[in-house]
């Protein structure tokens, strides 16, 4: 009965992030264009040789999706942050893991959106092919719940902080790098068609996702107190 | 006024300090002094490494107190302030400073290693699993103080700083699982280190289980200091509000007395309350 009403709340709050979102459309007219601009500027970075970049398109895709997660982090934290939002949200008698749930789905859905268009851009910018697609898809996915649970979390962690905006990535960032790690390695993987290694990898981000699920779920209460 | 006044006085004159500390404070002086006689003098350089092996005195022992010893005791103090039953500064204080302490020790695991490095392996620096996980520990750890420095209510901050403890402490097997496999993946000739390859005996293995003991309670030493140093701060911020909470109060008094004591001398003295 609690985990039934937990996935309502968490369908209430994901759907009016989701809504601010489309309203809004700050996603679409920042995120979506800045990490196309990190593909450029990493592109720039490593230099025209068509197969050294071919060869670093995997890391610049996750690198991309690490810096524009941390926007959206920023964003959904920031769409709480008016005046009196985040004790109406506390009153409301929504349940926090539902609140953490909502957020976090709301988020995953954005990410995946991203992940499509930095897919596109990865193919069209740098000629890449992905062999194994469902290698690929699956380690988005994960990453996916892994990236959002970890960042609701810790932009709970930095909610109604003066410094949060220069705060959170130096917190974040290198608690997502589990995921750049072996994002990078499945998509190699998913590259050159090897299929046992790809597998491998995505061991890292599964207990990720999981245990990131998980600690949210339990500890986003104590930590809205703290905000 | 005054009685308030010198109950915060009183911590601020008469600290936390215990007697054992004293104790472990000659003590890690002793061995640590001890280990550099040893480490030095007394053992022979090795074979293969010649005297850079002596560094096995000390970045092994340094590397320990990093990871377990004040890594456990971050997690432990911050475990225990988050379930209500144990809820208390003392936890939250002892896990703050065991994150200051763990990160100074992480930097130094770093330097020592590189050092090491530059002359066995050529590099300074090599994208080994240990070397990797290291590093971001220590960022990890550098993320928590700068959390830690943002002014916040007390509860608050320590409630928030706790968590962070516990994703940090949650991030670390995962970090050292990912770049160990990564490793062993893609380079087959790992390097070792040095303890995997070097074969320790007689006087230089009693001079590193020195240098253990020595890097541990060089570590307690520090932790209890800068437990103190966090008592000492919060005394000074309560008696630093109750002064200016005090001059607000004679403020208010002598404006009451200048007010009111037009026809009547002596109103001044009554708003010392």
């Amino acid at each position: 009965m609690w985990g039934h009403f937990m996935l309502h709340d968490a369908v209430l709050v994901a759907g009016k992030d989701l809504r601010i979102e489309a309203r809004s459309r700050v996603a679409l007219w920042q995120v979506v264009p800045f990490a196309l601009l990190v593909l450029v500027l990493l592109a720039f970075a490593i230099g025209p040789d068509q197969a050294s970049l071919r060869h670093a398109a995997p890391g610049i895709f996750w690198v991309a999706l690490l810096f524009s997660t941390v926007l959206a982090i920023q964003r959904s934290v920031a769409v709480e942050s008016g005046e009196g939002t985040r004790d109406g949200l506390r009153l409301s008698g929504i349940d926090p893991a539902g609140i953490f749930l909502g957020k976090a789905a709301a988020i995953g859905v954005q990410l995946l959106a991203l992940q499509l268009i930095l897919w596109a851009g990865v193919t069209f910018l740098f000629d890449v092919r992905v062999h194994v697609i469902w290698l690929a898809v699956v380690a988005c996915l994960l990453a996916t719940v892994g990236l959002a649970c970890a960042g609701v979390l810790y932009g709970a962690l930095s909610a109604g902080l003066r410094v949060r905006d220069t705060l959170l990535p130096l917190l974040v960032l290198p608690v997502l790098a589990p995921v750049l790690l072996a994002g990078s390695k499945v998509w190699q993987a998913a590259l050159d068609n090897n299929v046992s290694s790809g597998t491998q990898w995505l061991k890292i981000l599964i207990p990720f996702a999981v245990v990131y699920l998980v600690v949210g779920i339990v500890l986003y209460g104590p930590l809205q107190e703290a905000a | 006024m005054s009685t308030s006044m010198s109950t915060s006085d009183g911590a601020l004159r008469t600290p936390w300090r215990p007697r054992w500390l004293a104790v472990v404070g000659i003590g890690a002086v002793v061995t640590a002094a001890l280990t550099v006689w040893l480490g030095l003098w007394v053992t022979p350089p090795d074979e293969v490494q010649g005297n850079l092996a002596r560094l096995l005195y000390i970045h092994p022992a340094v590397a320990t107190v990093a990871l377990y010893w004040a890594g456990g005791v971050a997690l432990l103090g911050s475990l225990l302030y988050l379930w209500p039953r144990t809820r208390s500064f003392f936890w939250d204080r002892l896990a703050a400073a065991a994150v200051e302490v763990g990160a100074v020790f992480s930097a130094l695991t770093l330097v020592t290693g590189s050092l090491w490095g530059r002359p066995v392996w050529g590099v300074w620096w090599t994208w080994d699993a240990r070397l990797t996980s290291t590093a971001l520990l220590l960022l990890l750890e550098l993320g928590y103080l700068a959390l830690r420095r943002v002014p916040a209510d007390a509860h608050i901050r320590a409630k928030r700083c706790a968590v962070a403890a516990i994703l940090i402490a949650i991030d670390v097997p995962i970090v050292h699982f990912s770049v160990d496999w990564w490793n062993t993946l893609h380079q087959s000739g790992t390097v070792l280190d040095p303890g995997f390859n070097l074969h320790v005996h007689g006087s230089m293995l009693w001079t590193m289980l020195l240098s253990f003991l020595a890097f541990t309670l060089i570590f307690v030493w520090l932790l209890a200091m800068r437990y103190r140093i966090e008592v000492l701060q919060d005394a000074v911020g309560d008696q630093e509000l109750e002064v200016s909470l005090s001059e607000r109060w004679n403020e208010d008094a002598e404006l009451v007395g200048v007010g009111g004591g037009s026809g009547a001398p002596g109103g001044d003295e009554g708003g010392g309350s």
